[in-house]
C-alpha cells in the first residue's frame, strides 16, 4: 500500500491535505490497468471511480448514431479522469477508453462522497481543487468550439 | 529666358510589377490544400528569402494574393508555397498545372527571428495551415540544430485527416532531435493521438521558459490563446513570435490596407513580437 | 541666391507666368468655378481663375459667394486637393498578356504629366509634403507619384482669410507659406491689384525674371502681413494638437466613438476630400478572351467594408471602428508611422460630411473637459 500513498500524497490535487486524507484515499484505492481499446466506463454508468493516471492515455468520446465515436479529449499521465463523481446523479456523461496500455489508480468515489458529507472542510478542500480543472477543461471545450481551423464559411 | 531645369529620368522600378514563374511540380496536401514549387523560367535563382517571408502571386486576370513561403530558404532556385483554396484567386493558384506560368512579386515582410533561439530551447506552435509558414523555420532550426537547447513543436488542427504535411511530421519524428505533439479539435475512434487545444500541451513543454523562444502561427485566435499560455509558463513577451495577417493589395507599404493599429504587416510584419502586439490582439476590429 | 527674394507683379505679370509655363511645356492646374464650387482643372489664363468668388464652409456646408472686390484667390479649399494629380485616382499599372511560352508582362503604366500647380495654399503645400513622406520615403517607393511630383513647378498663395473650417494655425501648416514652393504669392488689393511674390527656389528665380516685376517696398511687404495675420486670427476651428496622439491611443475604447457611429454614414467623403489620404487598391480588367488583363490602381477608402477583409469577413466591420481606424490613424499611428500628423487642418473632411462631423470637436470630446474653443 506504500506505493499508492506515496503517489496519491505527491499528485498536485492532494497536496496540503494532510497524512489523514492520504491513509483514507490509499485505503480506498486500488492499482488498475487498461489494454488498449478497454474501457475505463461507459456513459450511464455509476460514477463511482476516480482515476488518477500514471502512464498512457485515454480518450473521453461521445457514440452518435450513424457517426461512430467522436473523441473530445485525450488526457494522459498526471491527469484525473472523472469529474462527475462529485455532482448527483453520479452517472458518468461520456466514454472513457484507454487507446493504448494504461495504468492508472482508482479511488473509490463512493468512500469519499460518504467522508466529505461527514467532513465538510474536506469536501470544501476537495471542491476547491478539483473545480479549477473543471473549468479548465470548460475553457478549453469553448476553444475547441470555435473550431477556429476550419476554412472560412 | 533659360529653360528650367528637366526633372531626372526616373529610375526607381516599379514594386507592383511582378516577374514571371513557372510551376515546376504540384501537389496536393489535403482535399482543398496545394504545395507548388515555382521557378524560374530561366531556370536561375528565383528569390532570396528568409523564413517567415511571404510573395504575392498573381494569376492573370484573376487577382493577387499574399502567400507564406513554405520551403526550405537554402535553394534558391525553387520556391515552395502551399496554398489553401478559400477564394477565387487562391482558387485558381491552385488549380495551376506543372508548366503554367503566374506572375511572382516578393519576398516581402519580416522573418521569423531564428537567431535568437541559438543557446536556447526553442517551442514552435503550428495551427492549421499556419505549419506552412513556420515549415522555412523548421528547416532552419533542423539545419543548426546544434546551436539550439531543446527543440518542441506543438502541431494543432480540427481533426486527422487535416494534418498538414503528415508524412513529413512522421519522418520528423523518426529523425529528428525535435520533440513534436500533434492535437487535434476532435477525432474518429481510430486516432491514438491527443485530442484538445494546443494550449493544453504547453504547461508540460519541459523546457526552460524564462530562457527560450517561441515561434507561433495559426488562426488568430489561436495564436492569442497559445501565446498567453507560453507567458503564462515564463516565457517574456518579447521572446514570443507571431505571424499576423490582414488584407494585403500592395505588399509594399503603400495601400494602406494591411494596418493593424500603427503596423504594416506587409512590411512590419508579418512576424511580429508578442509584446508589441498583446494589448492590440485583446482589442475588438482594430 | 533667390533667398527671400521678394518683388511684385500684376495681374498682367501672373498672365505672363502662366502663358510662360505653358510655352515650357507645363500642363497649369489652377482653381476655376465649376459647378457651384472653386475646383483644380487645367487653366489657360487668369480669367480661368475665379475672380471675384469665395467660399463659405461650415460642417456638412459648402457655398460660393460673390466677393466685393475682384480677388483672384480671395477663397479657401474646395473639394479637390493636389492630390488628385499627383496621386492620380485611377491609373493603369501594367498589363499582361497569355503568350506561347505562358505569362508575360507588355505593359507598363502611361507616362507621367508635367504639372505646375497655381496657388497653392500653405496647408496643401504640408499636404504635399506628408504624401511625399509616405510614398517617397519608405522602403519602397511610389514611381508613378515620383515622377509626377518631381518636375512640379508650384506657385503657392498665402491665404488672406481664413475659412469656416480651417484650422491651419493648431496644426503648424499655416496660414504663411515657408517652403515647398517655387514662387509664393500675397493678393493685395488695396489701391491697387497687384501680388507679392517670395522666391522659393531656383526655377522660381529664373521664371520670375522671365515676367514682368518691380522690386518689393516696404508698404507691400506691411500689407502682405497683414492679410496673412488677418487670416491667422479668424481660423474657424480649433485643435490642441500636441498630445493628440497619446490622447487617441490611450482611448481606444472611449465611449466617444460609440457617439460618432450613431452619426457617421461611413460614405468615405472625407477620405477623396482629405489631401493627404493615401490609400489605394488594385484591380484587373480583362479582354473578352481572357487572354490580355491590365493591373489598374484605384484610390480606396478605409470606410469601405472590402477594406480590412480577411478570411471571409471584414475585420472592421461596424461604422465605429472603420470610424475609430480613420480618426485615429490621421491624428495618432500616422505619427508613429511617418513622423507627422497626417492632418494639415484643412478642414475639407468637416466641410464635405454631410452630416458635419468635426474632427476638432470629436478630439476635444475624447479629451473631455467641455470648454468651448470651438468656434473661432
Amino acid at each position: 500500500m506504500e506505493g499508492l500513498e506515496r503517489i496519491v500524497s505527491e499528485h498536485r490535487l492532494f497536496e496540503g491535505l494532510g497524512e489523514g486524507f492520504v491513509n483514507l484515499a490509499a485505503g480506498c484505492a486500488k492499482n488498475v490497468r487498461f489494454n488498449a481499446d478497454q474501457y475505463l466506463f461507459h456513459a450511464e454508468d455509476p460514477a463511482d471511480w476516480i482515476y488518477l493516471i500514471r502512464h498512457g492515455r485515454v480518450a473521453l468520446e461521445m457514440a452518435t448514431p450513424g457517426r461512430g465515436a467522436v473523441q473530445f479529449e485525450t488526457l494522459g499521465e498526471g491527469d484525473i479522469v472523472g469529474l462527475t463523481w462529485l455532482l448527483p446523479p453520479y452517472r458518468w456523461g461520456y466514454d472513457a477508453r484507454a487507446t493504448e496500455l494504461v495504468r492508472a489508480i482508482a479511488l473509490d468515489a463512493k468512500c469519499l462522497r460518504d467522508k466529505c458529507e461527514v467532513d465538510h472542510d474536506l469536501g470544501y478542500e476537495l471542491l476547491k481543487r478539483f473545480l479549477p480543472v473543471l473549468v479548465q477543461r470548460l475553457q478549453a471545450m469553448r476553444l475547441q468550439l470555435l473550431d477556429v481551423y476550419g476554412p472560412p464559411r | 529666358m533659360d529653360r528650367l531645369a528637366e526633372p531626372p529620368p526616373l529610375a526607381v522600378a516599379d514594386a507592383m510589377v511582378p516577374r514571371v514563374a513557372r510551376v515546376a511540380r504540384r501537389v496536393r496536401e489535403l482535399p482543398d490544400t496545394w504545395t507548388l514549387d515555382l521557378v524560374s523560367p530561366d531556370g536561375g535563382p528565383l528569390m532570396h528569402y528568409a523564413p517567415g517571408q511571404f510573395t504575392m502571386m498573381y494569376v492573370l486576370g484573376v487577382g493577387e494574393i499574399p502567400v507564406s513561403i513554405s520551403g526550405d530558404t537554402s535553394d534558391a532556385t525553387r520556391l515552395v508555397q502551399t496554398v489553401r483554396a478559400v477564394g477565387k484567386v487562391s482558387e485558381a493558384v491552385t488549380k495551376l498545372s506543372r508548366g503554367d506560368t503566374l506572375g511572382l512579386r516578393g519576398p516581402y515582410g519580416t522573418a521569423w527571428p531564428v537567431a535568437d533561439g541559438y543557446g536556447r530551447d526553442v517551442v514552435v506552435v503550428a495551427g492549421g495551415l499556419g505549419l506552412a509558414p513556420l515549415r522555412p523555420a523548421l528547416y532552419q532550426l533542423q539545419a543548426e540544430r546544434s546551436r539550439f537547447g531543446k527543440l518542441v513543436l506543438l502541431y494543432g488542427t480540427r481533426r486527422p485527416e487535416d494534418i498538414l504535411f503528415r508524412r513529413q511530421i512522421a519522418g520528423w519524428r523518426r529523425q529528428l532531435d525535435m520533440a513534436i505533439e500533434v492535437t487535434v479539435d476532435r477525432a474518429g475512434a481510430d486516432w491514438r493521438g491527443h485530442v484538445g487545444v494546443v494550449t493544453k500541451l504547453i504547461p508540460r513543454l519541459g523546457i526552460d521558459a524564462e530562457n527560450a523562444m517561441a515561434l507561433v502561427c495559426g488562426p488568430e485566435v489561436m495564436m492569442r490563446f497559445a501565446a498567453s499560455a507560453l507567458s503564462d509558463i515564463g516565457m517574456p513577451d518579447e521572446t514570443i513570435h507571431l505571424s499576423l495577417e490582414r488584407n494585403m493589395k500592395c505588399a509594399v507599404g503603400l495601400c494602406g490596407h494591411c494596418q493593424f493599429a500603427g503596423s504594416f504587416i506587409c512590411k512590419d510584419g508579418a512576424v511580429m513580437r508578442y509584446d508589441n502586439v498583446r494589448r492590440l490582439l485583446a482589442l475588438r476590429e482594430i | 541666391m533667390h533667398e527671400n527674394k521678394l518683388a511684385v507683379i500684376t495681374p498682367l505679370g501672373l498672365t505672363e507666368l502662366i502663358g510662360s509655363l505653358r510655352a515650357e511645356g507645363f500642363r497649369v492646374i489652377g482653381p476655376t468655378l465649376r459647378d457651384q464650387a472653386i475646383v483644380y482643372d487645367e487653366i489657360e489664363s487668369i480669367s480661368d481663375l475665379p475672380a471675384g468668388w469665395t467660399d463659405e464652409q461650415d460642417g456638412g456646408h459648402y457655398r460660393v459667394r460673390r466677393r466685393d472686390d475682384a480677388a483672384l484667390f480671395g477663397y479657401n479649399v474646395g473639394p479637390h486637393s493636389w492630390k488628385r494629380f499627383l496621386h492620380p485616382p485611377v491609373l493603369g499599372l501594367w498589363r499582361a498578356e497569355r503568350t506561347e511560352d505562358g505569362l508575360a508582362v507588355t505593359g507598363t503604366a502611361e507616362p507621367a504629366e508635367k504639372y505646375a500647380f497655381i496657388a497653392v495654399r500653405s496647408c496643401e503645400l504640408h499636404a504635399i509634403a506628408v504624401q511625399d513622406r509616405v510614398l517617397l520615403q519608405g522602403p519602397y517607393i511610389d514611381p508613378h507619384y515620383q515622377a509626377r511630383r518631381q518636375g512640379a513647378f508650384i506657385v503657392a498663395v498665402n491665404c488672406g482669410q481664413a475659412g469656416g473650417t480651417c484650422f491651419c494655425v493648431s496644426m503648424n501648416t499655416g496660414p504663411k507659406a515657408r517652403e515647398g514652393f517655387d514662387l509664393a504669392l500675397t493678393e493685395l488689393i488695396a489701391d491697387e491689384h497687384e501680388f507679392l511674390v517670395e522666391v522659393g527656389s531656383e526655377r522660381g528665380d529664373t521664371m520670375l525674371a522671365a515676367i514682368p516685376h518691380r522690386a518689393a517696398e516696404p508698404r507691400d511687404t506691411s500689407l502682405a502681413a497683414k492679410a496673412v495675420a488677418h487670416a491667422e486670427g479668424n481660423m474657424g476651428r480649433h485643435m490642441r494638437s500636441d498630445d493628440v496622439r497619446d490622447l487617441l491611443l490611450a482611448n481606444l475604447e472611449h465611449p466617444r466613438w460609440d457617439d460618432v457611429a450613431e452619426r457617421c454614414l461611413t460614405c468615405g467623403n472625407c477620405t477623396m476630400v482629405c489631401p493627404t489620404c493615401f490609400c489605394t487598391s488594385v484591380w484587373d480588367e480583362n479582354d473578352l478572351t481572357g487572354n490580355v488583363a491590365e493591373r489598374k490602381r484605384r484610390w480606396d477608402s478605409c470606410f469601405t467594408m472590402d477594406f480590412s477583409y480577411i478570411h471571409g469577413g471584414s475585420v472592421r466591420s461596424s461604422g465605429r471602428s472603420r470610424y475609430r481606424q480613420w480618426m485615429t490613424h490621421k491624428l495618432a499611428t500616422w505619427v508613429d508611422q511617418f513622423g507627422t500628423s497626417g492632418c494639415v487642418g484643412c478642414g475639407r473632411c468637416i466641410t464635405w460630411c454631410p452630416v458635419g462631423i468635426d474632427i476638432t470637436e470629436e478630439v476635444r470630446a475624447i479629451r473631455g473637459g467641455g470648454g468651448s474653443d470651438g468656434r473661432a
